[in-house]
């Protein structure tokens, strides 16, 4: 059934007849109206890469990061709402410091995950709020290895081994698939998320873009960090030159 | 004299209970629990001695044994008092360990909170040393104080060395020779004696010299003390922290001095 | 105007996943007069066009200084970006007490930003209707950056706020390459440029309706500027030497003019 004018749709606390909360729904465009964020969880590590739009030519370019870091081992990267982003964001951080506090440890990604799972949740029950605009994509090198976990506006998350969120998830969902992406290194990882954020981003509809990526792995002393500009540069002249051979 | 058989065999229980309320105990009424009063640390428990700290030629050098006292016993002999905080800064610390220990926490959750804006901005030795000394000194203003005394040295990647105190009354001072304990008295001037004028041309090796030789003397005098000990220094390039070691020392003059080993009388 | 079923809560998405709450709360900073904001190397600064109610009022304070390394400009609410500018002095003031540190200027405007966010989230709230330009100088060098309703910050090399801002925006984009080794003189001849592509027709820019925001070391022009190079303000007579500088429009020497027509600002978008 259709949403629109039926009164059904206007609030995150209303039920449609058949079961659906359209509010959710809604914050699920725009997710889908933003540049495409991608996670890879490898064989030795976690890699991040972002499709930022850039929507005037004056922004400072790497400046205005849309990947952010959690804590030491984790970092994080959303699709949607940039504010929304920001505050899942110090959310996580102060789940994080929580964890460390009571438990003298860093926190498994996993619960850090099922935490703010339950925080974006809360935001689907109540006519008083909005649901999160936002994807989260959310990566660590824990005491179990590399994890990856998605969590949607809806509340609810899943682990992955490759996850993409945003515009062009669809497409860099079908290169994921084609990776191998238990059995390479992190190292390699950069290159195919490079290549993944190039070949996704519409150059026909888009405005500019910047591609921004980040690592957790040995190279990075299991530290969330920014891709090493010598890796980054050489693995965003592959991407470019693998999209002239595709097309 | 007590006479009910719930007591029979037991204490007098005038203190806890002046107004006989038992068997079926109550609190006075329009009386607050914690009316006498609320009291917190009055001392120390395991304890840590002197820390040391000089400036020389490439940065700031700090020095501090490895044991923690519990009253007069050498309780744990593998503590370490010196510790690295973010990338530029080091901290000393004496007086309860268990209070440093809390310390260390809170430093560590600012660092990754410092860590996690990424955005190019660290927090040096400055920032930690007034950030500790509005901690301590907002504690003491509780009445219960963190009852450390510490030692935060730095050096920015520009060469800038920083050094100063910091105590559980939120005391702060700088210099270019520190130290916390009985070092205050004993190694104090000889450090001053060998460091004051000289900051920026002694090397390493000096530097190092200097501060062994007082722990040694410390060592000799201060019972609270050990053989034990770690070096760190923080320069331009970062923090290193020495594993523990020790230096020799010879015990044979003690023999006849009273005060000093096994006494027959 | 039009109305439609999304639009009257800011706790609810339209079917388009749009906050139309929070994109009229855009609309709201193009209400107010505009202002401009370069960078330099060196410098960061700040001009907007103050605007008087009448014959009798004074003219409309459009800069505030936060601390000593950081001023703002704004567009919209003036009693919102009062209480906002409150809030930062705050930000700046505790970063000071706590850690003996000038704030860093990119986590002030996260600051506010964050703030912003929950009123784009929240029921009973409306959104902030004013937008800053905010100038600081820190270890990392001076900076821009501009601050919206939507809770989103972005730093800039040179950027407009407020009405007809595209007019002056479209000025920027022409020159934004030369500024980053403009001397402070020259950069504020290209900020006072921009901004004159925001006045209507028959009005021009004048030491009663001039405002000059500066972070960096002082020009030459300037009379008490701080040694330090800590921020100012300067207003009235103060100006007068710098508006003196600008080339006329309608003369062979005239920077190139924008092309764009003035007027409509273009789609509001909420995401980058």
């Amino acid at each position: 059934m259709t949403s629109i004018g039926t009164g059904y749709d206007l609030s995150a606390s209303t039920y449609s007849p058949d079961g659906r909360i359209f509010q959710v729904e809604y914050a699920n465009k725009a997710v889908e109206n933003s540049g495409t964020a991608i996670g890879l969880r490898v064989k030795d590590g976690i890699v991040f890469a972002v499709e930022k739009l850039v929507h005037s030519k004056l922004l400072v370019p790497g400046a205005n990061r849309r990947i952010m870091t959690v804590d030491r081992h984790v970092g994080l990267a959303t699709a949607g709402f940039l504010a929304d982003g920001r505050t899942i964001a110090t959310r996580a951080r102060d789940e994080s410091a929580g964890y460390r506090q009571t438990y003298l440890t860093p926190p498994p990604l996993k619960t850090l995950a099922d935490r703010l799972g339950l925080y974006v949740q809360a935001y689907t029950l109540y006519s008083s709020v909005r649901p999160f605009g936002i994807s989260t994509i959310l990566g660590s090198v824990d005491k179990d290895g590399p994890q990856l976990y998605v969590i949607e506006p809806s509340g609810v998350f899943f682990g992955y081994h490759g996850a993409a969120v945003g515009k062009g998830r669809q497409l860099a969902k079908t290169e994921l698939e084609k990776i191998d992406l238990a059995n390479i290194s992190t190292r390699q990882a950069v290159k195919e998320a490079a290549r993944i954020i190039y070949l996704v981003h519409d150059d026909a509809k888009e405005k500019e873009f910047e591609l921004e990526m980040s690592w957790i792995g040995d190279e990075s002393n299991g530290l969330h960090q920014p891709v090493p500009k010598d890796l980054f540069d050489e693995a965003e002249k592959a991407a470019k030159e693998s999209l002239e051979n595709f097309e | 004299m007590d006479h009910h058989p719930m007591n029979w065999g037991r204490p007098r229980n005038d203190m806890a209970d002046p107004y006989g309320t038992y068997p079926i105990p109550q609190r006075p009424m329009n009386t607050q629990t914690f009316e006498d009063s609320v009291q917190h640390t009055q001392q120390p428990i395991v304890t840590g001695a002197s820390v040391l700290a000089i400036k020389y030629a490439n940065g700031v050098m700090l020095a501090a044994d490895n044991l923690a006292s519990y009253g007069s016993l050498a309780r744990f002999k593998d503590v370490k008092r010196v510790i690295q905080v973010g990338s530029s800064t080091i901290v000393g610390a004496s007086g309860d360990m268990s209070d440093f220990q809390y310390l260390q926490r809170e430093l560590d959750e600012l660092v990754i909170d410092e860590i996690t804006h990424s955005d190019g901005h660290n927090l040096g030795a400055k920032e930690i040393h007034e950030y500790l000394s509005n901690l301590l000194y907002a504690r003491r203003s509780k009445i219960n104080p963190l009852w450390n005394s510490l030692l935060v040295g730095g050096c920015s990647p520009e060469g800038k060395r920083f050094l100063a105190y910091v105590d559980l009354l939120g005391t702060t001072y700088s210099a270019s020779t520190l130290a916390t304990g009985y070092g205050a008295y004993i190694a104090q001037p000889l450090l001053r004696k060998a460091v004051e004028g000289r900051e920026d041309t002694l090397t390493e090796a000096e530097a190092v010299k200097i501060l062994e030789d007082s722990l040694k003397v410390l060592y000799y005098r201060d019972a609270r003390s050990l053989n034990k000990y770690q070096i760190a220094k923080v320069t331009a390039q970062g923090v290193e922290i020495s594993d523990s070691k020790s230096q020799d020392t010879t015990w044979g003059f003690a023999e006849g001095i009273r005060g000093y080993g096994a006494q027959t009388q | 105007m039009f109305r439609n079923t999304y639009d009257s809560d800011n706790t609810v998405f339209s079917p388009q996943g749009r906050l139309h709450q929070v994109e009229y709360a855009l609309e709201a900073v193009k209400q107010g007069s505009a202002a401009v904001g370069l960078v330099s190397k060196t410098h960061a600064i700040l001009l907007a066009l103050k605007r008087s109610a009448g014959e009798l009022a004074s003219y409309q304070q459009k800069m505030f200084r936060i601390d000593d390394h950081v001023g703002i400009a704004i567009a919209g609410l003036t009693s919102d970006a009062r209480v906002l500018s409150n809030f930062m002095r705050q930000q700046a003031m505790s970063s000071r007490m706590v850690f003996n540190r000038p704030v860093p200027v990119n986590r002030l405007v996260g600051a506010i930003a964050d703030k912003a966010q929950v009123n784009t989230q929240e029921y009973g709230r409306r959104p902030y209707g004013v937008g800053f330009l905010v100038i600081g100088e820190d270890k990392s060098g001076p900076h821009l950056y501009e601050f919206s309703p939507s809770g989103n910050s972005y730093e800039y090399y040179a950027m407009s706020i407020g009405a007809r801002s595209q007019s002056a925006k479209t000025y920027l984009e022409k020159h934004y390459e030369e500024f980053p080794d403009c001397s402070l003189d020259d950069l504020i001849r290209h900020g006072l440029h921009a901004l004159r592509e925001t006045l209507q027709q028959d009005k021009e820019l004048n030491i009663k309706n001039t405002s000059i925001g500066i972070v960096g070391p002082a020009s030459p022009n300037e009379k008490n500027a701080p040694a330090t190079g800590a921020f100012r303000m300067l207003d009235g007579d103060a100006v007068d030497v710098f508006v003196q500088t600008m080339i006329p429009k309608d003369t062979a020497d005239a920077p190139a003019p924008a092309t764009a027509a003035a007027g409509d600002d273009g789609d509001v978008q909420m995401e980058g």
